[in-house]
């Protein structure tokens, strides 16, 4: 099994993603504005938006539970916890502890995310004590046998993306920007993602993802979004469709907590050890 | 959606963080664990003295309680081992693998109890890792360890992390009973167990260890002063009496994190009355992930072991070549396959260990182990397992 972040939708470059809103507010009359420029510029200003809103959170603990079935209707569940703590001029720390399957239980995962070198990961092992660092190169595989790839579960970046703003879409009875993205990483399992952003709150709905081959791989649906500390928006359940295998995951968040006092000592490799 | 409803919401939450607090700072309580049962199939009649069995039954069972308090900043862990062997009566044992105080402080910890440490880097040998004795009746692999008592302070700093360990008390090897397989010709009895400490199995230990990361490096560099968990075997009339020494040992290990290839290197210098010698291990992992865009990953394993102890017969890794490959279904039962093989650059014997495992369930997980050994030269410690080809299955139930 293989392991990775799991953590969504969380600022990492307060700085940089401030030279963006002084850009934004350089632009006033956003949506008229608009029509004069380019579909890339459009594509990245929304996307610069949607990542302003999520800054400043400062650091979070959770539970998820995913649910993996396959096209027959079998069903395996993971259980687990995540603790991210917000950097300020570095990608953010996290500490992912596995619960269920059991024989995996007390296997632990930290990740030191950066935006342009590779993440630093160590996994902790429970029946040999032991920590390993291991290669964070690994973005395009399962995370823990589910659909969700690794850079799935990576919080979300302006620099991971080039952008093109496509049309404005109802969907579900919300409007909605349609933006399509293309991964700067040569290592990304994926030619583009199309994503729907609702145009209130800049919060993902919809994402479609195309493989290396440019077919429509799986779609993925964030529902049940949840507001916390007035700002920052959490979807409690996101649930990836495999088109070409007919399996489905679902992930159900639950206890979201925000500013809980975590600080840098939860996110060593003492703590790896002992986050059971 | 609405700001009345938006401040509701909001203070639902603040309230729900509160809430948790003092619940959370409440003791909590929980067991888990796990039971299994083991067959092993021997391909060929035993050949030395006492052994009378070519297949072996076992049964073992692991629990873990744990209960933290303290808004989690303490805990213990109480973690408590059976095995129940068919044929082998040394392999049938209880130990105490965990019964450990954990307490946590802002950049510090401090460790009290029986625990288990593990030091190092490299797959197919563990040089540096000295603070546990090995539970030698599990495996042929040396990865199974008994509890060891310890006192543990660990400081976090911007420079590493150290750990300081003072160890009272000591643990025998466990060795393979007179009607057990997978031994040498000579039965080690263990009632015979010397030491040369006149304090005994109660000599105070020491250790010290600096660990850092520094990049794509992470480093550790290791002092232990005690009695040696690896044992002379001196011969008493029919039998091999163990002989625990007092040694000091110097170790380094390294790896660097180099994209898809992880560089593994570790050497030790240990020095007692009857050996002062050097060992190295060293080598690579590198990672092919998502092989023809399936989700399947394969690993590649090389290593070499060095020891400067070369022929005398202690060290079975004097000159030796270790090849590895691990092939990862990434499926949701996890299903994964290992084959190594170590070959002895000297003498031509070799071994080979190839594993397959899979989850069935939530719950239940099942392995398939075979091992096969090759040695014609009786200077290797390999030429006393040459007829001892195993074939291994274990089902194992966690709760």
């Amino acid at each position: 099994m293989r392991f990775n972040n799991a953590s969504q939708n969380h600022s990492k470059h307060p700085l940089r993603t401030l030279a963006a809103i002084t850009m934004l507010l350089a632009t006033p009359l956003l949506s008229q504005h608009s029509l004069a420029i380019s579909p890339e510029d459009r594509g990245l200003e929304i996307s610069i938006e949607a990542k302003t809103r999520d800054i400043g959170w400062g650091d979070m603990a959770t539970e998820m539970t995913m649910t993996l079935s396959n096209k027959e209707g079998q069903k395996s569940v993971r259980e687990i916890r995540l603790k991210s703590l917000e950097q300020n001029k570095d990608g953010d720390k996290s500490l992912t502890v596995f619960d269920k399957p059991r024989d995996v239980k007390g296997t632990a995962f930290l990740s030191f995310s950066h935006i342009q070198d590779a993440d630093d990961q160590w996994l902790f092992l429970p029946a040999l004590k032991r920590v390993k660092r291991i290669s964070s190169k690994n973005k395009s595989g399962p995370f823990m046998g589910s659909e969700f790839a690794f850079e799935d579960l990576t919080s979300f970046e302006v620099e991971k993306y080039h952008y093109k703003y496509l049309r404005d879409e109802t969907l579900d009875g919300v409007d909605c920007f349609v933006v399509e993205q293309y991964p700067t990483d040569k290592n990304s399992g994926y030619t583009r993602r199309i994503v729907w952003l609702d145009k209130e709150h800049y919060r993902a709905q919809k994402l479609d993802f195309y493989d290396r081959k440019n077919s429509l791989l799986k779609t993925l649906r964030f529902e049940e979004y949840n507001q916390y500390l007035g700002k920052y928006w959490r979807a409690h359940r996101s649930t990836m469709n495999n088109h070409q295998t007919g399996k489905t995951t679902v992930l159900d968040y639950s206890g979201y907590q925000f500013k809980v006092g975590l600080s840098e000592r939860d996110f060593n490799k003492n703590s790896l050890k002992r986050a059971r | 959606m609405s700001t009345r409803k938006l401040n509701t919401l909001t203070l639902a939450c603040l309230g729900g963080a509160t809430m948790a607090t003092p619940a959370a700072a409440q003791s909590e309580f929980e067991v888990s664990g796990r039971v299994g049962y083991e067959s092993r199939i021997f391909v060929n009649d035993a050949i030395h003295p006492g052994q009378n069995n070519d297949s072996n039954n076992s049964i073992f069972i692991e629990p873990e309680f744990y209960w933290n308090w303290n808004n989690g900043d303490d805990g213990v862990i109480f973690k408590p081992y059976l095995r129940m062997d068919e044929h082998d009566s040394q392999r049938s044992h209880g130990d105490i693998r965990e019964l450990l105080w954990v307490h946590v402080a802002e950049d510090w910890e401090l460790k009290a109890g029986i625990g288990k440490v593990f030091w190092g880097v490299t797959e197919f040998q563990h040089l540096t890792d000295v603070i546990n004795q090995t539970d030698a009746v599990e495996d042929v692999d040396g990865e199974d360890k008994l509890g060891q008592q310890m006192i543990n302070l660990s400081l976090v700093r911007d420079w590493g992390i150290l750990d300081l360990f003072l160890l009272p008390g000591f643990q025998e090897r466990t060795f393979t009973g007179n009607h057990g397989r997978l031994r040498g010709p000579k039965v080690v009895d263990t009632n015979l167990a010397r030491y040369e400490s006149s304090a005994g199995e109660n000599h105070l230990d020491a250790a010290i260890r600096w660990s850092h990361t520094l990049g794509d490096y992470d480093f550790g560099v290791s002092w232990f002063h005690g009695t040696n968990r690896d044992p002379v075997l001196v011969q008493q009339a029919a039998v091999l009496a163990p002989l625990y020494e007092q040694m000091d040992q110097f170790g380094i290990d390294l790896q660097a994190t180099k994209g898809d290839w992880l560089w593994k290197f570790e050497s030790i210098y240990r020095d007692s009355n009857s050996d002062s010698f050097v060992a190295l291990q060293g080598g690579f992992e590198y990672t092919y992930v998502g092989i023809k865009d399936t989700a399947m990953d394969i690993g590649l394993l090389l290593e070499y072991g060095w020891d400067s102890r070369g022929d005398d017969g202690s060290s079975g890794t004097q000159d030796d070549l270790f090849l590895g490959t691990r092939l990862t279904l990434n499926d949701i039962q996890s299903t994964e396959f290992l084959a190594g093989i170590g070959q002895d650059l000297d003498h031509g014997g070799y071994s080979v260990l190839v594993e397959a495992s899979r989850r069935m369930g939530e719950s239940w997980k099942l392995s398939l182990d075979a091992r096969l050994y090759d040695s014609d030269n009786s200077v290797e410690p390999l030429y006393a397992l040459r007829k001892d080809d195993t074939v291994q299955i274990t089902l194992e139930r966690y709760f």
